[in-house]
C-alpha cells in the first residue's frame, strides 16, 4: 500500500485526493515516514513535519469545503535555498546553519497558496556551487540508483528525494545545470525555465544573472503542473518577465512531430561524451525522426568556451552576492579581536572550500587591471553564445543533446579535481549563459560496474518555449514507454 | 573674501555634491526615509541585506534625477546602468553599494553661480543615483560600535562638477546655488545640518596656464563654511609642499574644523578596489523621451531665468539675489505681483518689513501670519495713494497681530487718508498761521523750511493727510 501510494505521479495523487479516495493527512504521514526512512540518502536537511501536517489538515478541510487549490495536499520538497518563513534555510552552508528567515520566497509562497504540503528542506551543494552534491556542509546526498554515487548537483537533495519517492516533486534552482544534470543522474524530469520566468525573490543568490528556479518531477505532466504554479511575474524581482503563464498542462498534448526540426548540435557530441549516452540520445532522436521529425546537424561554435566564461561570470557575481555573509547581522559569527578579524574568522569558518575558491576567482576577475581581460571578455563570450543560439533557432525548433557527458560518478571520484567537475556542466552551461529554457528527461539506462544508471536527454529551446519543451518531453515519454525508477525499501 | 594664493598659484577645485532625494521611501525598498526615527526601525529585509532579497528601483527617485538633469541643462541618458561598488563595512549590509558607474543617468550639465553680481557657469560632468550606507556610531560605549541602518538605502544624487572652480568663494557660491536649485525644484531639502546635502572637494593648485597638478580629495564637508575653509587650508598646504621642493601625494583627506586643518584619511595605495560591475539584479534603466517631457512639465521657472525676469522690473541686484535664493520667496513675491501690487513696493515691503519680523521670531516664510494676498492688499492701498507709507506700517502691525485685510483694517482703525481738499486746505492754512516766523523765513528764501509745514499738517492729521495734496496746497498758499 505504502509503495503503491508513494510511486503514484503527482497528477494521479491529486486525482485521488480530489475524489477523496485519499486524505491529505494520510498522504502527508506516509510521505513523512518515507522521508525519514531514506535518511541514508541524506536528501533532506530538515523534515518539516509540523508544517506538513498543518498544511495537510488545511488541504483536507479545503477538499471538504470545495475550495482546494490545484496542488492541495501534494507533498513536495524544497531546495534549501528557497527562504521559508519560520523554517531554517541554510543553503547547505555552515554560514547559514542558524538562519531562520522572516519571509517566504515567491516560488514557495505560490506552492503553498496552491495548497502544496512542505515535507522538508532539501540538501544541495553549498550555495548551489557544485555539480555533485558533495559540497554540502552537511554531507553529500546520495543517488537512489546507487548510494555510492552522486545524485548530481547542485540540487542534489531535490533529485534524490524525488527519485527515492520521498516527495511527489521538488523545487530546484539551476545556474549552470543544477536542475538538469541531477535530473539526468537520477532518472527524473527536471526543467529550468527561461531566465526571468520565475521570481528569484527569496532565493538565496548564487549568480543573479543565471539563477533560475525550476522543478523536479517523475514525469513531464507533473513537471508542467509544478512549473506553471511557480512561474510568473513578480514585482519584487526586477528581472522577472511581465509575461502571462500559459496552461502548460492543458497544452501538453498539442504537438505535431511531423515537420518538427530537431537540431543536433555538433559541439555536444564530442569525444569526451560517454558513447553509451551518445547512442541513447541518437536513438531517441531517431524515434522522433520516425514520427516525421527532421533531424538537422547544427553548430554552436562557441560552446567549448562556455565553461570558461561561466567560471568567470558566475564567481564574479557570487563573490559580490556572498559579501553580505559577514557575521554582522545574521548567520554564523566567529568573534575575533576587532572587526577585520571577526570578518575573517566568520567567513573562514562559515564557507566551504568550493565557495571560497569561487569568491577568490570572482574577486580576482573583477579587480581593476583584470576586469577587461576576464569579466568583459567572459561577457563577450556570453553574448556570442546567445547570438549563436538565436541563429540556430532560426533553422530548427529545438535542440536535442545529452544533459551530461557521463553517467553518475562515484562519490569522491572528482572531488580532488574541481576542473574535471566543472566540465560535467559543459552541456548545461551554454543554455544558462543564454538564459534559455532547458529540460532533462530520462531516455534510457546503462549498466556500469554492475549497477543500472539513468541517462538524460536534454532539450533546449528558444526563450519562453517551455511549453514546446514540455510537449516534446511528454511526446518522448509516449514514444519511450514507461520508465520506472526502482523503489528501494531500505537504502 | 579670502586672499589670492601666494606666488602666482591658483586654485583648481571640483566638487562632488551628495544630495539626499526627498522621496518617502528608499531607492530600492519600500522602507520609510523619515529623519530622526529610532535606530533600525526603518530597515526592511532588503535594507538589511538578508539572503534572497532583491532591489526594486524607486521610480520617484528616477524622476527626481531627470528633474535635476533638466534643471542643470544636462543630457538625460536613454539607457543608464546600476553597478555594484563592492567593499566591506558593517554599515553596508550587502557588502556592496548600488550606484552608477560608467553609465550614469545624467551627463554634461552646468550650473550658474553668482559672485557679487558677476555670473559664471560651472560645468557639471555627471550626476548619478546611488543608495546611501547606514550610520556607524563609535562613541556610545567602550570597545563597542553601533550601526543604524535607517539611512541604508536612502536615495542620493551624486553631482560631480568639472574642476572649473577657482576660489573658495566660487566654491561657496556653487554650493549655495546648488542648494537653492535642489530645493527650488523639490528634489532635496538641502539641509546640510542633517547631512541631506554634503560635499567632497577635489583640490589642486597650479600656476596659471599650467596643466592640472595632483589633487587631493577632502571628504564629507557638511557646511558651506567648512567647504570654503577646507579648500583654502588645503591649497596652502599643497603650495607649501611645492615651495619646499616636494610633491603632493594623491590621497583622500579629512577636514578637521576644530583644528582648521586637513589630514590624511587614506593614501592612493590604500584606496579600495571597488570591483564595480553591472548589478545583475537590476535591468538597465531605460528612460523614454515621453517620460522626460512629463517631468519637464513639472519643472518650475528656474532661479536664473526668474532672476533675468526680475531684472526687467527695476529691482536691485541684491533684492533679485535674495528673491531667487528660495522658491518660497519668489513664489510669495510673484503672488503679490499677480494680485496687482507694484514690484518695487512689494519687494520693499516683503524684504524690509515682513522678513524683518519673521527673522526676529525665527518664523519661516511659509508660516508667515501675513499672506502674499494680504501684503499685496496693503501695498496696493499705498500705491493708489489711499494711505501713506507711514500709515501702512500701522496697518501692517495690526495685520501681523490680529490678521485681516488692509482695506478693512484701514477703515476699522480710522486710518483712511484725508484727501478732502477743503478740509486739508483748512489744515494747511492753520499750519501757516501757527508758524508766522517760519513763513517769513521761507519767503526770504529758506526753502528747506517747507518740510516743517508738511510735518505740522501731518502731525495735526495724525499722519492721515494725503501727502501729495498737502504738498500741493501748501505750495499754493505760500505763493
Amino acid at each position: 500500500m505504502t509503495q503503491s501510494l508513494l510511486t503514484l505521479s503527482a497528477t494521479e495523487t491529486l486525482a485521488k485526493l480530489r475524489k477523496k479516495e485519499l486524505s491529505a493527512t494520510e498522504l502527508a504521514r506516509t510521505t513523512l515516514a518515507r522521508a525519514a526512512a531514506i535518511a541514508p540518502l541524506n536528501a533532506y536537511l530538515h523534515i518539516t513535519e509540523t508544517k506538513a501536517l498543518e498544511q495537510a489538515a488545511a488541504a483536507d478541510a479545503a477538499y471538504a469545503a470545495g475550495t482546494a487549490g490545484p496542488l492541495a495536499g501534494l507533498p513536495l520538497g524544497v531546495k534549501d535555498l528557497f527562504c521559508t518563513a519560520g523554517i531554517k534555510t541554510t543553503a547547505a552552508s555552515k554560514m547559514l546553519e542558524p538562519f531562520v528567515p522572516a519571509y517566504e520566497s515567491t516560488v514557495t509562497a505560490k506552492l503553498w497558496a496552491a495548497g502544496a504540503v512542505n515535507v522538508g528542506k532539501l540538501n544541495m551543494d553549498e550555495f548551489a556551487m557544485g555539480g555533485s552534491g558533495e559540497n554540502s556542509a552537511f554531507g553529500p546526498a546520495r543517488n537512489p540508483w546507487d548510494v555510492n554515487r552522486v545524485p548530481g548537483g547542485s540540487s542534489s537533495g531535490s533529485a534524490a528525494a524525488v527519485a527515492a519517492y520521498a516527495c511527489f516533486g521538488a523545487t530546484g534552482s539551476d545556474t549552470g545545470g543544477s536542475i538538469r544534470q541531477p535530473a539526468s543522474f537520477t532518472g527524473t524530469v527536471g526543467i529550468k525555465p527561461t531566465y526571468g520566468r520565475c521570481s528569484r525573490f527569496g532565493m538565496v543568490a548564487f549568480a543573479s544573472s543565471l539563477d533560475q528556479a525550476g522543478v523536479f518531477a517523475r514525469n513531464t505532466a507533473d513537471a508542467a503542473l509544478l512549473l506553471q504554479t511557480i512561474a510568473g511575474h513578480d514585482a519584487n524581482d526586477s528581472t522577472s518577465a511581465p509575461l502571462a503563464v500559459p496552461d502548460w498542462v492543458g497544452e501538453l498534448k498539442q504537438v505535431n512531430l511531423k515537420g518538427l526540426k530537431i537540431g543536433l548540435p555538433r559541439e555536444y557530441f564530442i569525444e569526451a561524451l560517454n558513447p553509451v549516452i551518445k547512442a541513447a540520445i541518437h536513438a531517441a532522436a531517431q524515434r522522433f525522426e520516425a514520427q516525421g521529425a527532421e533531424l538537422v546537424e547544427v553548430s554552436l561554435p562557441s560552446t567549448p568556451y562556455a565553461v570558461a566564461a561561466y567560471y568567470i561570470v558566475a564567481p564574479a557575481e557570487a563573490a559580490s552576492n556572498l559579501a553580505r555573509y559577514d557575521g554582522m547581522r545574521y548567520g554564523l559569527r566567529v568573534e575575533g579581536s576587532g572587526l577585520i578579524e571577526t570578518y575573517i574568522n566568520s567567513r573562514t569558518a562559515g564557507f566551504g572550500d568550493e565557495v571560497k575558491r569561487r569568491i577568490m576567482v570572482g574577486n580576482y576577475a573583477l579587480s581593476s587591471g583584470y576586469y577587461d581581460a576576464y569579466y568583459t571578455k567572459a561577457m563577450q563570450v556570453r553574448t556570442l553564445i546567445a547570438n549563436e543560439f538565436d541563429a540556430v533557432f532560426k533553422q530548427v525548433d529545438v535542440l536535442f543533446c545529452p544533459t551530461a557527458p557521463s553517467l553518475p560518478f562515484k562519490i569522491g571520484a572528482k572531488a580532488k579535481d574541481p576542473v574535471s567537475l566543472y566540465l560535467e556542466d559543459a552541456f548545461t552551461i551554454p543554455a544558462s549563459m543564454a538564459g534559455l529554457p532547458g529540460l532533462s528527461v530520462p531516455c534510457g539506462t546503462a549498466a556500469e560496474d554492475g549497477v543500472t544508471l539513468p541517462i538524460g536527454l536534454q532539450m533546449i529551446g528558444p526563450r519562453w518555449s517551455e511549453g514546446r519543451l514540455l510537449q516534446l518531453a511528454h511526446a518522448w515519454e509516449q514514444l519511450r514507454g514507461p520508465f520506472q525508477i526502482p523503489f528501494i525499501q531500505n537504502y | 573674501m579670502t586672499a589670492p594664493l601666494p606666488k602666482g598659484y591658483e586654485y583648481v577645485i571640483g566638487l562632488e555634491v551628495h544630495a539626499q532625494i526627498t522621496t518617502s521611501s528608499k531607492l530600492f525598498s519600500g522602507s520609510a526615509t523619515t529623519f530622526g526615527a529610532e535606530p533600525n526601525t526603518q530597515a526592511s529585509p532588503i535594507d538589511l541585506g538578508m539572503p534572497g532579497m532583491l532591489p526594486v528601483l524607486n521610480s520617484g527617485a528616477v524622476d527626481a534625477g531627470i528633474k535635476l538633469g533638466l534643471a542643470i541643462d544636462a543630457t538625460i541618458a536613454e539607457r543608464s546602468v546600476f553597478a555594484r561598488k563592492n567593499y566591506y563595512y558593517p554599515d553596508l549590509p550587502k557588502g556592496y553599494q548600488i550606484s552608477q558607474y560608467d553609465q550614469p543617468i545624467v551627463q554634461h550639465g552646468k550650473l550658474e553661480i553668482d559672485l557679487n553680481g558677476t555670473r559664471k557657469s560651472i560645468a557639471i560632468t555627471r550626476m548619478h543615483l546611488e543608495e546611501d550606507a547606514g550610520k556607524s556610531v563609535h562613541d556610545l560605549g567602550v570597545n563597542v560600535s553601533h550601526v543604524d541602518l535607517n539611512r541604508a538605502g536612502v536615495p542620493l544624487m551624486e553631482i560631480v562638477s568639472e574642476p572649473d572652480i577657482r576660489s573658495p568663494e566660487e566654491a561657496g557660491a556653487y554650493m549655495k546655488a546648488m542648494r537653492t536649485l535642489v530645493r527650488w525644484i523639490g528634489v532635496c531639502d538641502g539641509d546640510m545640518e542633517k547631512g541631506n546635502l554634503r560635499c567632497d572637494a577635489n583640490i589642486s593648485v597650479r600656476k596659471s596656464g599650467e596643466p592640472y597638478r595632483t589633487r587631493c580629495e577632502i571628504k564629507n564637508l557638511n557646511s558651506i563654511r567648512h567647504v570654503m575653509a577646507a579648500i583654502e587650508h588645503e591649497a596652502h598646504r599643497q603650495i607649501e609642499i611645492y615651495e619646499q621642493g616636494g610633491t603632493v601625494a594623491q590621497e583622500t583627506r579629512l577636514w578637521d574644523p576644530e583644528k582648521n586643518e586637513t589630514r590624511t584619511l587614506r593614501s592612493k595605495e590604500d584606496a579600495h578596489d571597488y570591483r564595480y560591475f553591472p548589478d545583475p539584479d537590476l535591468l538597465p534603466l531605460v528612460i523614454e523621451p515621453a517620460r522626460i517631457e512629463a517631468v519637464r512639465a513639472t519643472l518650475p521657472t528656474l532661479p536664473h531665468v526668474l532672476a533675468a525676469e526680475l531684472g526687467t522690473l527695476g529691482l536691485s541686484a541684491d533684492d533679485i539675489a535674495l528673491l531667487t535664493s528660495d522658491k518660497g520667496y519668489s513664489d510669495y513675491f510673484t503672488a503679490m505681483l499677480n494680485a496687482g501690487a507694484d514690484a518695487k513696493l512689494s519687494c520693499n515691503w516683503l524684504v524690509s518689513e515682513l522678513f524683518a519680523v519673521l527673522n526676529k521670531t525665527e518664523t519661516p516664510l511659509e508660516n508667515s501670519p501675513i499672506s502674499a494676498t494680504q501684503l499685496a492688499g496693503l501695498v496696493k492701498l499705498i500705491q493708489a495713494g489711499e494711505i501713506s507709507g507711514k500709515i501702512g506700517k500701522q496697518v501692517f502691525a495690526e495685520m501681523l497681530a490680529n490678521g485681516g485685510e488692509a482695506q478693512t483694517l484701514v477703515a476699522k482703525l480710522g486710518l483712511a487718508q484725508i484727501s478732502d481738499e477743503g478740509a486739508l486746505r483748512k489744515a494747511c492754512e492753520a499750519a501757516l498761521a501757527a508758524n508766522p516766523d517760519a513763513v517769513a523765513k521761507f519767503k526770504s528764501g529758506n526753502e528747506r523750511i517747507f518740510g516743517s509745514f508738511v510735518g505740522f499738517v501731518m502731525k495735526e492729521t495724525k499722519g492721515q493727510a494725503n501727502p501729495g495734496l498737502v504738498d500741493k496746497l501748501l505750495k499754493e498758499l505760500l505763493k
